[in-house]
């Protein structure tokens, strides 16, 4: 008789799981990143796993300056994050945030400098705030309109429309140098503090937080309880069954696309006027990129977007945190990231899937 | 069946889909030189089953053995290297490629058309297949892409065939000439296993029919010492009726009149040619036709779904004025206060959001209600449980998402809906396509009850017996034109069946 060859386990699809034990899997999961890391952290730089973990906390929590700092980049990922939900949403891949928000820092940074001295201080930050978010809007909604009209992919066209915002963002930088020749704009207005947002008590970041977290339950009930927010849901599933109910579908793009550039927007000018009061082409630090793993890891739902960019914040925190402390390369606090991160996206795997382990007794 | 073993005896077969049970213990043997019908419900598993056989699935417990002998089939290989060939509903073949190139696709050793041609013909010849090797797919109709899948897996040997539901998708005459293939496999010794719903097609091919219902096996017996009505019981668990019930129409008005209809897809293929009907109040026009001879056009045409070349397609209401229909999108013929229901070919794809739960899918056709900026949970949710009570939809709940549900279910969910907003037409599009009988004859009843408050209900059927069963008028098409239109009452099946390939189906040949 042949020999039978049984396979040793076989994959197969779970049905829905209580909530108690999805949480159960993510949970282990961050457990065994950090376990994995500690094994990592020790084999290849032979430091203590627990001073490095240390480290990594305290780059978050350290000082009550840190733990300010921590909070103003979770908002400003969330804010980008919450921009391009609502494409993500409609399965329309927005790349472009960080353009966006570029190109709205840039009529911030144009209203700051340009209209100094000619309009009241409230005068120069209502523009500010109409400019950048028109300019994100306008930024996004050229996409859009191609897409809705002529289906074109927008992914590479909001990811193209990045490079053209820094491109005009650094020749800019050179039209409005300041001292000449620096190259660079600095501080605008630093005497008069035209067009920098008010600050609530003493806290510099307060105001920005503030915002964004009102933005954040803006956009939950927006998405989830508004007409709107049902039609980019259909449209996002099917837009066969959008048509079908008499949902106008290249409408609803355009619209969608136009408010995910105008979030953008904001977050370019509350980075302007909130916080650094000064224009670089690197202002937006990669967000609107990563803004898509925040948005993708909460399942586009925007409030869960408050967990997941608290942990891509502390995780890059944390990073840079260990590169000083113990001279180790920033490469390596990315490693750790990373690791952290597979080990997460692949519990849902486990959530999805199961394994079954083949029982199977003897030959008889 | 004299003592012979089995050509692939099923053991305890049980195969789990999260908490779904889909085989439970099943027990399922297949003899060479018979035709096997493998009947059950929706969801009984029957697929499920075969899948194991044919390497799509790994049984969670059971054991297969073939001829004697036990085996393990992990994949489509292994199946295929065990002479298990399976022949899916939905066609897996490349359009670009002729029909030899198909047929030896993945095929290991050097790539040589021209011997495979060769035994391509010997297999046609054997069998009485009509395959021309070089002819390309996409130039092929829907039989004739069937019978390539069918040489395919003869070609690899197969000697143990799956069909699942082969008719589905055919013509009558076509169906007969692939019955009449099938019979020339079993002659020649093959195993031959076919899925079907349809009792007529088990009464007339097979040998052996073997019963599924909710996972298990029920029982299997020579097809010549049982009838429908006792298959039909076994089925379904308890003793059902099998008519279909057709009133007489009450006081038919001109609801729906179509003149000249001509359209185009987009790359310009005529679709409709000139196609002129009306559609009366308190009675179905049933459409028969090949599939892709424009029904489908025809049925978007009228929702406001698809582009149209030249016509008119007029409301008429029931004081006698007419409204044109033509250039208007779903939500403008909404406003114009026409309630016009559409039961779409596809309904996951296009009447449902399959990843939304009901009561959102509810929402689909009521959303814009009211003058608020958010969206009114309240009704749906009623409207959802209402569907669910009435039309018994075997749910958890409505906040089910709609894909979780089976086939008869997710048609229900649509068709409550459709009729929940009191409409005045109805178009339907094979509205009981895979659906099991219990479930069929629950749409056939909210048809008919359609009709008789004074509906216009269009029916596109493909199941030629329901449809002259059911239907008041039916509109034969025939390629994109009108082949004709017969009463329903006394057509006979074969001149409807000529009318499909022929126009006019005149058969003096």
């Amino acid at each position: 008789m042949n020999k039978t060859r049984t396979p040793l386990f076989h994959v197969s699809k779970r049905g829905a799981l209580p909530w108690y034990r999805t949480w159960a899997i993510r949970g282990t999961a961050l457990l065994l990143a950090l376990v994995l890391c500690g094994i990592i952290t020790s084999i290849v730089t032979g430091q203590d796993p627990l001073a490095v973990y240390a480290a990594i906390w305290s780059g978050s929590f350290g000082t009550k300056r840190k733990i300010w700092v921590l909070l103003q980049n979770i908002s400003m990922l969330l804010c980008v994050s919450l921009a391009v939900t609502p494409a993500f949403r409609m399965r329309c891949w927005n790349l472009g945030g960080e353009g966006q928000a570029l190109i709205g820092a840039l009529t911030s940074a144009a209203c700051m400098i340009l209209l100094a001295g000619k309009l009241p201080n409230w005068a120069v930050i209502l523009c500010m705030i109409v400019s950048s978010l028109l300019a994100g809007a306008l930024w996004a909604g050229i996409p859009a309109f191609f897409k809705a009209r002529w289906n074109t992919n927008e992914t590479l066209f909001t990811l193209m429309m990045n490079y053209v915002a820094t491109q005009l963002v650094a020749y800019y930088c050179v039209v409005w140098e300041s001292p000449k020749g620096s190259g660079q704009i600095g501080i605008i207005n630093p005497n008069t503090q035209i067009g920098w947002f008010p600050q609530i008590g003493s806290q510099k970041y307060l105001l920005n937080i503030l915002i964004v977290a009102v933005v954040c339950v803006l956009m939950y009930v927006y998405l989830n309880y508004s007409k709107h927010g049902y039609e980019i849901a259909v449209v996002g599933e099917s837009e066969r069954t959008a048509r079908y109910v008499g949902i106008k579908v290249d409408r609803v793009i355009i619209r969608t696309m136009l408010l995910s550039g105008a979030v953008c927007g904001l977050a370019g000018l509350l980075l302007v006027g909130g916080t650094n009061h000064t224009l670089t082409p690197t202002i937006i630090d990669g967000r609107g990129f990563t803004a898509v793993m925040v948005s993708w890891l909460a399942k586009f739902n925007p409030i869960w977007m408050i967990l997941t960019s608290f942990l891509l914040v502390f995780l890059g925190r944390g990073a840079g945190e260990i590169a000083t402390k113990f001279g180790l390369n920033q490469s390596f606090g990315d490693i750790l990231t990373g690791v952290i991160l597979f080990c997460i996206i692949g519990s849902e795997f486990f959530i999805n899937y199961q394994i079954k382990l083949t029982r199977r007794g003897k030959e008889q | 069946m004299e003592n012979k073993t089995a050509a692939v005896a099923m053991r305890n077969i049980t195969k789990r889909f999260g908490p779904v049970l889909a085989n439970d213990k099943v027990w399922l043997d297949i003899y060479r030189g018979e035709i096997l019908a493998l009947l059950g419900e929706n969801g009984s598993g029957k697929t499920t089953l075969m899948n194991m056989l044919s390497g799509i699935y790994f049984p969670d417990e059971g054991t297969i053995s073939i001829d004697g002998r036990e085996v393990v089939i992990r994949s489509p290989k292994d199946a295929f290297d065990h002479g298990i060939g399976m022949i899916h509903q939905h066609f897996k073949l490349v359009d670009v490629l002729t029909a030899a190139e198909n047929i030896v696709l993945g095929l290991p050793g050097r790539l040589d058309l021209k011997a495979a041609s060769g035994r391509i013909r010997e297999i046609c010849d054997a069998y009485g297949f009509e395959v021309d090797p070089d002819q390309k797919i996409y130039d092929m109709s829907v039989s004739q892409k069937q019978t390539v899948e069918i040489v395919k897996v003869l070609y690899r040997g197969a000697d143990i065939l799956i069909l699942d539901e082969p008719t589905a998708v055919l013509t009558p005459q076509e169906t007969d000439r692939l019955f009449a293939v099938l019979r020339n496999m079993r002659d020649d010794g093959k195993a031959i296993v076919i899925i079907t719903h349809k009792m007529h097609e088990v009464e007339a091919l097979s040998d052996r029919v073997a019963i599924l219902r909710h996972g298990q096996f029920i029982g299997d017996m020579p097809t010549k010492m049982t009838n429908a009505q006792e298959m039909t019981n076994m089925m379904v668990g308890h003793a059902v009726t099998l008519n279909i019930d057709r009133p007489d129409p009450v006081d038919p008005k001109p609801r729906i009149e179509v003149k000249g209809l001509t359209v185009r897809s987009i790359d310009g293929i005529l679709k409709l040619d000139d196609v002129s009907f009306t559609a009366n109040s308190g009675e179905i026009l049933g459409i028969a036709g090949i599939s892709g001879c424009g029904q489908k056009e025809l049925l978007e045409s009228i929702a406001g779904l698809q582009p149209v070349e030249s016509g008119s397609i007029c409301y008429i209401e029931d004081d006698g004025t007419k409204e044109e229909l033509i250039g208007k999108d779903p939500l403008s013929i909404q406003e114009m206060g026409v309630s016009l229901s559409f039961v779409p070919e596809d309904r996951l794809g296009m009447g449902l959001v399959g990843n939304m739960d009901l009561a959102d899918n509810m929402m689909l056709r009521s959303f814009r209600s009211g003058r608020s900026l958010f969206t009114d949970r309240r009704s749906p949710q009623h409207l959802a449980e209402a569907v669910v009570r009435d039309l018994e939809v075997s749910t958890p709940g409505i906040s089910t998402p709609v894909r979780r549900l089976s086939g008869g279910n997710v048609q229900k969910v649509l068709v409550g809906r459709e009729i929940a907003s009191a409409p005045t037409v109805l178009l339907t599009a094979y509205a009981v396509r895979g659906l099991d009988i219990n479930s069929s004859y629950t749409i056939y009843d909210l048809i008919n009850r359609q009709k008789a408050s004074g509906v216009a209900v269009i029916y596109v059927g493909e199941d030629l017996d329901v449809l002259l069963e059911l239907a008041d008028r039916i509109l034969v098409l025939c390629g994109g034109k009108v082949s004709g239109i017969v009463p329903g009452r006394g057509a006979k099946k074969r001149d409807v069946g000529l009318m499909m390939t022929k126009l006019g189906g005149n058969a003096d040949e």
